[in-house]
């Protein structure tokens, strides 16, 4: 039998045809209340309002528009030649990069104020039009520079390629050039030479960092403790402390500070037993710093537990063997192993703790500044100041950078995971009597405190006022969820949001993964550093970069979902990359390889076979990008608007005009929510992977 | 018309040429091995066969079409894996049914069981593949490639994971297969052994380059260079000279047809026979190694160490024995080498 084939869909004239529509068909520019709003259809296609880019062109004055139309026409002129045509190539290349390169030139030439030529926030038709490009762009590319002549690996990457420049390279450069700016809109050196100069923001850099170190250390430790219980410990308990590690996931970070302030505020239930009453011990380093702890602890438990079971017995047995006591063992071989899954918590610990925007905001008091609030109060204060905002999210930046440079430097890809899969029989090392004694009273006593912050937080929003009128009262609820109630809409916002952003991050992480790992092309190597680039970018940057690149024509988005949905997007995806890599790893490169030579495309060998062989992994990150997007704080506070308010900034709203009460009535229902989500999920595919063989 | 030709074929990683201006062609229902040490380009070679992996220059044909752009899913071959590659979340017969699945063909499920049964393999349709044995894997792995009627059948190094048993039974079913459905196949191996014994033809590789070409006789008894001989089985190279279609080795002269010069031999192991007084190269056994149905000796000698195979005999050599050798002419025995 020859191998008869069905004709291949010429996928080039879909990408030609959404082109022209997105030129001939659909509003060119944003239309006045939002991306999906329907209202532009009175008056289309004439009305200056909603009329696509070739009646701007012709009746609107806006000329510049007119010839767009040309690499669309140029593009198809060579169309249909036969794919290992070089001319084709070419035409393809240079008709899309020079469409691309008019459309940026003229959103960004014709500025936001001119009189007559006045730029707009690009619509739907500016969208489908450089997305048409872009793989226009892939397509001639795809049998020219790519080790497999692949159109939709091309298209992929490209895609990819794009976005990253718009959503995360671009706005990182806007934020540079903002803190050059001067008083009256020139560019100075000075600026930026005043502000990094400035004592402020040296006291504030030196608080960032110290609470950075202090929270990282403290964490490691608490991590490794609890890691040290679970694995090793002769606390028969110890396992359940492993629950512990899914708390951070689904708290939004600020809700610890917020009850600590309920138990030891001023007027905090356990300052009154002490008889403490009035006293602001909490406010400050102490009280973030222990809020943090709460919070990160965790996650470097999760690390260095991990570890810990990578260790192989063997090795502590032949330590054994080789006359070393136990706690000669655990000095010599045990804890050199864990080394780097030490330095990477204490590096996680760092890096969160530059990042988090919540915790110092609601216990930092008036004299704690650091980097990710005071940048905040820089845009959001009296006297907004960009230019600060954006030297301090540079510094911000900056450290962030350092400490990833460092962890590769020194940590790299380094594993001591000694455990090879090849039956590794024996006994892990019992932890020496004292050490034994004290892991377990550490994490016992942490653990039990952990718990007791959460409790109050559950319970807290079911009394008037914790610490001081315990009376039952469902009034916070009421005011929130009652008829009426503020937390509706917020709420309903904040999940819609959600769960547009989860299958997003997932499928753009998941993609770019599979890319990274499963294709070469040229400048891998810079692509894989821009991920990584946005792995270390702290939220805080993230949120202020959106505002200033996004809040103006050509890309006028900020105060919408949209803009809300982005930042989710591009906050979240490296880690979903990463466990995306990781899995991929996991997976034998043949998999692919013999469904190419079975006669599958590529784009059919990723739904078919690598796609159900992740399916653990898609959970995971669908799960991740939705519960993230939930607990976001740090980015979207410079988003969001009076109409599109998320849960975490209306109750840090109501934590700052103080009403406690309905703060953590609030958060309980966030909590509870995603917990039940988790759980769910859980279920739904927990079960499934029963059924399933394991991997050959 | 060939059913598979390289022209000039190079393939490069940045800076590290790993596939060289190879050129080679395959003839219709032939099965050709690409024989070569690990790292010497035959796995690229295939893979560029295959379309996995785009030359750097040169042109691959399959069936006088030229294929050197087209994307491994649009060329008619077929690909077993070193590591079976079976789909795992996929039962036997849904990875046996997978490219006719993609190809939209309504007799998919008929076909696959009657591929599976070609290869023995009837009643398994509904296991996973990790159910099934290395050897069962493998046969799967053969049935999902045989069912498609590729042009051409690529293997990589197919058998490496299965024990040495086995694999001697795969090699004979996998040759039989293909010599009953006249299959064009090329074949990845490192086993001379398994190259000798499954081709019509071997192609030699060393270092990115095809260093000979030919019947596995030919290669054997012929090799070109001291690579070949070497790789071909044991052999131990030593210097003669040509004088006027005699070539002298030691003490042992045999007709040739080589130039007068001085020249590399390579002498086969089992070419060398020992005795303990006669004329010949002297030398003291140093080591010997009892192997069941043969012996082998290393024997010091001026021309340095030889490898020597030897039949079992009621009296042994036993190191520190003065021996004398002769190189016996047989066919293949001794070789001059090109170069």
């Amino acid at each position: 039998m020859p191998r008869s084939r069905r004709t291949p869909l010429r996928w080039l004239f879909v990408w030609l045809s959404v082109g022209a529509a997105g030129l001939a068909l659909v509003p060119w520019y944003a239309v006045e209340d939002g991306f999906f709003s329907l209202e532009w259809r009175f008056g289309f296609p004439l009305a200056a309002e909603g009329a696509p880019a070739l009646v701007q062109a012709l009746l609107h004055g806006k000329a510049w528009l007119g010839p767009l139309v040309l690499p669309l026409v140029a593009a198809a002129c060579v169309a249909s030649r036969p794919r290992t045509d070089t001319l084709r190539s070419r035409v393809l290349v240079a008709a899309g990069v020079t469409g691309l390169v008019y459309g940026a030139a003229q959103g960004f030439v014709i500025g936001p104020l001119g009189e007559s030529a006045r730029q707009l926030g690009m619509g739907w038709g500016a969208l489908l039009f450089h997305a048409s490009l872009v793989l226009v762009v892939a397509e001639g590319l795809s049998t020219w520079a790519f080790s497999r002549p692949d159109p939709f690996v091309a298209g992929a990457l490209l895609s990819v390629v794009a976005l990253v420049a718009v959503f995360v390279v671009y706005p990182l450069a806007v934020i540079s050039t903002r803190a050059f700016e001067t008083e009256t809109g020139g560019t100075s050196a000075l600026v930026l030479v005043a502000n990094l100069a400035s004592a402020r923001l040296w006291r504030v850099t030196f608080n960032t960092v110290l609470l950075g170190a202090l929270a990282a250390l403290g964490s490691t430790l608490l991590g490794l403790t609890l890691a040290l219980a679970v694995a090793r410990s002769r606390l028969r308990f110890a396992r359940a402390f492993r629950f512990l590690s899914v708390l951070p996931i689904i708290t939004p970070p600020f809700v610890i500070g917020m009850a600590l302030i309920v138990a030891f505020g001023r007027a905090g239930a356990v300052t009154n037993l002490l008889g403490l009453a009035g006293s602001r011990y909490i406010y400050g380093l102490p009280g973030v710093l222990l809020a943090q702890l709460l919070a990160f602890s965790p996650v470097a438990f999760l690390i260095l537990v991990d570890a810990l079971h990578g260790v192989s017995p063997s090795m502590e047995e032949a330590a054994q063997t080789l006359r070393a006591p136990p706690w000669r063992t655990f000095r010599t071989v045990t804890l050199p192993l864990l080394r780097p899954a030490l330095a990477n918590a204490f590096l996680v610990g760092f890096v969160e703790s530059l990042a988090d925007f919540g915790n110092p905001l609601v216990l930092g008091g008036s004299g704690f500044d650091v980097l990710a609030t005071d940048t905040y109060f820089a845009v959001a204060g009296a006297q907004a100041d960009i230019p600060r905002a954006a030297a301090m999210a540079l510094v911000l930046l900056v450290l962030t950078l350092g400490a990833f440079v460092a962890q590769q430097r020194f940590v790299g890809r380094a594993s001591y995971t000694t455990v090879t899969g090849k039956g590794d029989a024996g006994l892990p090392l019992a932890l020496p009597r004292g050490l034994d004694a004290v892991t377990s009273t550490v994490a016992t006593g942490w653990t039990v405190f952990t718990l007791a912050v959460y409790a109050l937080v559950l319970t807290g929003g079911f009394v008037k006022a914790l610490g001081r009128d315990h009376t039952p009262t469902l009034e916070h609820f009421a005011v929130l969820f009652g008829p009426g109630g503020g937390g509706w809409s917020s709420l309903f916002t904040t999940v819609v949001l959600s769960l547009v952003a989860a299958p997003l991050t997932a499928a753009f992480a998941l993609l770019t993964a599979w890319l990274l790992a499963r294709q070469t092309f040229k400048g891998k190597k810079v692509f894989e550093l821009a991920t990584l680039l946005a792995f270390a970018v702290p939220g805080t940057v993230v949120g202020i970069s959106y505002l200033l690149a996004f809040n103006l024509p050509p890309f006028d988005l900020v105060g919408t979902g949209v803009v809300l949905v982005l930042s989710f997007v591009f906050r979240n995806m490296p880690v979903g990359i990463r466990s995306g890599l990781a899995a991929l790893s996991q997976l034998d490169p043949s998999l692919d390889e013999a469904s190419l030579t079975l006669g599958a495309s590529s784009s059919t060998t990723v739904r078919k076979v690598v796609l159900p062989l992740l399916k653990p992994t898609v959970v995971i990150a669908l799960v991740y990008g939705f519960v993230r997007a939930m607990t976001a704080v740090s980015a979207v506070i410079f988003l969001v608007s009076a109409e599109a308010n998320l849960s975490t900034t209306y109750i840090l709203s109501q934590v700052e005009s103080g009403q406690y009460g309905r703060a953590i009535a609030y958060s309980s229902v966030l909590i509870l929510l995603m917990l039940l989500a988790v759980s769910l999920v859980q279920v739904a595919f927990g079960a499934r992977q029963i059924g399933r063989r394991a991997l050959v | 018309m060939s059913a598979v030709r390289f022209a000039n074929v190079s393939k490069a990683y940045g800076d590290v040429q790993v596939v060289r201006d190879v050129s080679f062609e395959i003839p219709q229902g032939t099965l050709v091995t690409l024989l070569g040490p690990s790292g010497c380009g035959k796995t690229t070679t295939l893979r560029v066969l295959a379309g996995l992996e785009l030359p750097t220059s040169g042109q691959v044909f399959i069936a006088g079409r030229d294929v050197t752009r087209l994307p491994a899913h649009e060329r008619d071959v077929a690909m077993v894996f070193q590591s079976y590659a079976l789909f795992p979340h996929l039962r036997v017969l849904e990875n046996v049914r997978y490219g006719l699945d993609v190809l939209g063909d309504e007799k998919a499920t008929e076909k696959a069981r009657a591929a599976l049964s070609s290869v023995g393999l009837e009643g398994l349709e509904q296991r996973w593949p990790n159910e099934l044995s290395g050897g069962q894997q493998q046969r799967v792995a053969l049935a999902r490639a045989l069912v498609l009627e590729p042009k051409v059948l690529l293997f990589d190094e197919p058998l490496s994971n299965l024990d040495a048993r086995l694999r001697r039974r795969m090699r004979e079913e996998i040759r039989e297969l293909q010599q009953r459905l006249k299959l064009t196949a090329v074949y990845v191996t490192h086993d001379q052994d398994e190259a000798l014994s499954i081709s019509d033809s071997i192609i030699v590789m060393d270092k990115g380059v095809v260093v000979q070409q030919g019947g596995p006789r030919e290669l054997y008894e012929a090799p070109a260079t001291r690579f070949v001989a070497d790789f071909m089985g044991e052999s131990n190279v030593l210097e003669g000279r040509v004088e006027g279609g005699v070539l002298r080795v030691g003490a042992s002269s045999f007709p040739t047809t080589h130039r007068d010069g001085v020249v590399q031999v390579a002498v086969r192991p089992h070419a060398i026979s020992l005795e303990r007084d006669g004329d010949g190269i002297s030398g003291v056994v140093r080591r010997a190694t009892y192997l069941g149905d043969h012996l082998e000796y290393t024997v010091d000698t001026e021309l340095g160490p030889l490898f020597v195979v030897a039949p079992v005999t009621s009296q042994p050599f036993t190191p520190g024995d003065a021996v004398t050798m002769r190189l016996s002419p047989e066919a293949g025995g001794v070789v001059v080498l090109a170069r």
